[in-house]
């Protein structure tokens, strides 16, 4: 999904002269077709975050739509102020694509996992938060991107995600996709997350369960009127997001749960606990560490079930 | 005609007109910085305070946004807003803060008060102006201070990478800082070196010197394919003798209103 992600910014690019690239010292030749055919559209600039926000700022209140691409980390609690006041309180249409969201960068280390960037980024008025779950959903989001109003963060995976969504899916930022309808009992995710959660819900409806998966690419704003009518008749949900469960989607639907005074919803959230993730290894053991997986999904859902 | 002299002290009585509202404010770096925005709104930048959004005006980037007593001053004796504006200073639904936002005054390009967040701003417009092939020039105010910000130097190496000619910065280079002397709290110095070494065309002058502000400042770029940087060597307070190059007036609350004649009485 991080190429289809920035092959689509090119792709857009090529029809819109106002979209301009800016990349942080990106990896050897990243878009280097579009750096050759567009080159002033394509920026690649120096390891300077912060400089380079508030150049996207200046760029956006000129016309332009800069989308910036570098690591997620880098990208948002690095320059978090500039993200705060040279963009989102001028309201402007930057695109922050933050690389390596949740803990694909598991070999590197603290400094480069990326699970806390919705909490930071929440509480930013006229911020657009969108967290895509494949390069199918990705594709259609990056399109949706160019004319969208205001700033928008958008969390890419690993790359080479298994694709779960189809051409066929209705994807609008803002907008839950309900890829299996709940009966007893609901996934709800965003990002890769759901892939798992597919997963689980495979093992578990073919043991006669009748589990919904919902997806909220976006993360901010919620889809609350999806939502509400959702709560109205499922009343066991298991949020999963590769991401603190402090502040992310979790806080946010409880948040939402709350302010509107739904009753008699059980909510079981998993994310990443509120400590420094201690280990390296891969995503996928992280994530198995962390109980982000299919088998404790599983066994989380059947908990709730049962009443627990 | 009203002497240039005296638009001067206008300018700075329309200061304490604000500071006289809120019985207090940022009055020293304001004060300092007079001369150069009366200059730049003078002499130099092309606007319309009509359509502030004229495509084709200056643009202006306040960085150092708690200067704003200066701005505000001069952008009403500009008309882009009213001198009773003035008056309102921080009342709660006023369109003048303590801090400038451009989405209440027409006239402000950039909201700023945390520092170091203009110049890259600045540079952003200034690179979408050369990609565009305007003509307009942007230009950047500093404080001295302010350039204890990584920020502005992560810019300047940007905006020499870019060959931004159309690019001003004024640095008001008045040697205070809140805590004290900016070369005993983080020296800035040799920074006519240092911005020569990050790219930047760099002139000195007196930063209260109309005639000589006027002459520099009616030459940009100063050499072509730079950054054009002028250091303004100004006094923080200027005009306030009680006031000037004293530490304790960077920023001021609980004025009495024997102090805020005093202060007239030197702007008569």
């Amino acid at each position: 999904m991080r190429k289809t992600s920035l092959d689509t910014v090119y792709e857009i690019a090529k029809k819109n002269k106002k979209v301009i690239f800016l990349g942080s010292d990106l990896g050897f030749k990243t878009l280097d077709d579009m750096r050759v055919r567009l080159p002033k559209n394509f920026l690649m600039e120096g390891i300077c975050e912060q400089n380079l926000i508030g150049m996207s700022a200046g760029l956006a209140m000129e016309g332009y739509i800069p989308y910036i691409n570098t690591i997620g980390t880098f990208l948002t609690r690095r320059c978090y102020e500039q993200i705060f006041l040279d963009i989102c309180l001028h309201n402007l249409p930057v695109r922050l694509i933050g690389n390596g969201g949740g803990l694909v960068y598991a070999p590197l280390g603290p400094t480069h996992l990326s699970v806390e960037d919705f909490a930071i980024l929440r509480p930013i008025p006229n911020m657009t938060i969108i967290s895509p779950c494949d390069a199918i959903e990705m594709k259609k989001i990056m399109l949706q991107t160019e004319l969208f109003p205001g700033p928008i963060y958008i969390r890419v995976a690993r790359g080479g995600d298994k694709i779960i969504t189809s051409k066929e899916t209705n994807v609008k930022i803002g907008k839950a996709v309900e890829l299996i309808k709940p009966i007893e009992a609901v996934f709800i995710t965003t990002g890769t997350t759901t892939q798992i959660a597919l997963d689980a819900i495979n093992l578990l409806n073919s043991n006669n369960s009748k589990i919904g998966l919902v997806h909220l690419h976006t993360v901010k704003p919620l889809d609350t009127t999806y939502l509400k009518n959702l709560f109205n008749s499922t009343k066991l949900a298991v949020i999963v997001e590769e991401h603190s469960v402090i502040g992310g989607l979790g806080s946010a639907i409880l948040e939402f749960i709350n302010d509107n005074r739904i009753e008699n919803v059980r909510i079981k959230r998993i994310g990443i606990p509120d400590k420094f993730v201690e280990k390296y290894g891969t995503q996928e053991t992280l994530l198995k560490y962390l109980k982000i997986d299919r088998d404790n999904l599983i066994e989380e859902m059947k908990k709730l079930l049962k009443g627990n | 005609m009203e002497s240039q002299e005296n638009k001067i002290k206008s300018l700075r009585r329309s200061i304490i007109d604000m500071i006289k509202v809120r019985k207090g404010g940022h009055l020293g770096p304001a004060l300092s910085l007079v001369e150069i925005l009366y200059v730049l709104y003078e002499h130099i930048l092309n606007f319309n305070p009509k359509n502030p959004s004229w495509k084709k005006r200056d643009r202006l980037i306040f960085s150092k946004g708690h200067g704003c007593l200066a701005l505000y001053a001069i952008l009403a004796e500009k008309k882009f807003i009213k001198k009773s504006d003035l008056k309102t200073f921080c009342e709660p639904n006023s369109i003048l803060g303590g801090h400038p936002e451009k989405n209440k005054i027409p006239g402000v390009e950039a909201s700023t008060g945390s520092l170091g967040h203009g110049l890259p701003i600045g540079v952003g417009m200034s690179l979408a102006a050369k990609l565009n092939k305007e003509k307009h020039k942007i230009f950047v105010i500093l404080g001295d201070g302010e350039m204890n910000e990584g920020s502005n130097w992560e810019a300047l190496m940007t905006a020499s990478k870019h060959k931004l000619e159309n690019l001003t910065i004024i640095i008001d280079r008045n040697k205070l800082q809140a805590y004290g002397k900016t070369e005993d709290i983080l020296s800035i110095e040799p920074l006519k070196a240092k911005l020569e070494s990050f790219g930047s065309e760099v002139k000195s002058t007196d930063g209260h010197d109309i005639n000589k502000l006027k002459k520099i400042l009616k030459k940009t770029p100063f050499k072509k394919g730079r950054i054009s940087a002028l250091i303004c060597n100004t006094t923080k307070g200027k005009g306030l003798n009680f006031a000037e190059n004293k530490g304790e007036w960077h920023h001021k609350s609980n004025l009495s209103e024997q102090e805020i004649d005093k202060m007239y009485n030197f702007l008569k």
